[in-house]
């Protein structure tokens, strides 16, 4: 299992020769890119910031979770920090396992905890200039509750 | 004693700043922090009950602050 909060292009066939195992029969690649529509505005880039040294260990804690919970330690994770284009990608999720029906659910796990859990901000950047914090839906506006995210 | 809050995104941007440092009372809470941030200068653009870290892990309001605690405001999340 490895996890990383990366400042460069990511690349995704890496992640992918990085959990290859003859024990595995089944691998699920997740990757995450910038869209150019978002809530209707034309997006022409994004900038991610994070909070350093938390997203590291909260990105480790979120892997960690479903390597325990499905059984694989062939779980690699990075998302990307700093200014990204359209079509970049911003995450990237490799998980191996002997069968798919883990490897689909873990990968699921793990975006969707990160959605709700990694301490990282995206300003988007709009094509007529103007530019935005932006949510994740899953954060229910920043009216969320006090307290750690439940799990 | 002096407590060491953390500001991020949109929450730096609200108070201009991305630390800000706080005189609070011996065994102060979370909630305690949170409350002393909403009389600063614009401290109500940020909401009165946000999710925070102490150390780098996500904290209930009603954990204790020390001096050598590291608190962070954590603004509403946008990672994947």
């Amino acid at each position: 299992m490895r996890t990383a909060m990366v400042d460069r292009p990511l690349d995704p066939c890496a992640l992918l020769d990085e959990v290859a195992q003859h024990r595995n029969g089944a691998t699920v690649l997740f990757v995450g890119t910038v869209r150019e529509m978002n809530d209707g505005e034309a997006v022409s880039g994004l900038d991610y910031s994070s909070y350093a040294g938390m997203a590291e260990s909260e990105l480790a804690t979120i892997a960690r979770e479903a390597a325990d919970r499905w059984a694989t330690n062939d779980i690699v994770v990075e998302h990307r920090t700093g200014s990204l284009e359209l079509g970049e990608a911003s995450v990237v999720i490799a998980v191996a396992h002997p069968h798919r029906g883990e490897a689909y659910e873990a990968s699921r796990y793990i975006i969707e905890e990160l959605k709700k859990r990694l301490p990282v901000w995206k300003r988007e950047h709009y094509a007529d200039g103007r530019s935005e914090w932006v949510t994740n839906a899953e954060m229910g506006n920043g009216k969320s509750e006090m307290g750690a995210p439940r799990p | 004693m002096t407590v060491r809050v953390l500001l991020f995104a949109s929450y730096a941007d609200a108070l201009g700043a991305s630390e800000v440092a706080l005189e609070m009372p011996a065994g102060a809470l979370v909630r305690d922090v949170l409350a002393r941030v909403q009389t600063l200068a614009a401290g109500k653009r940020i909401p009165d009950r946000p999710l925070v870290a102490v150390n780098q892990r996500y904290a209930r309001e009603d954990q204790p602050v020390t001096a050598s605690d590291e608190v962070a405001i954590i603004p509403p999340v946008a990672g994947g």
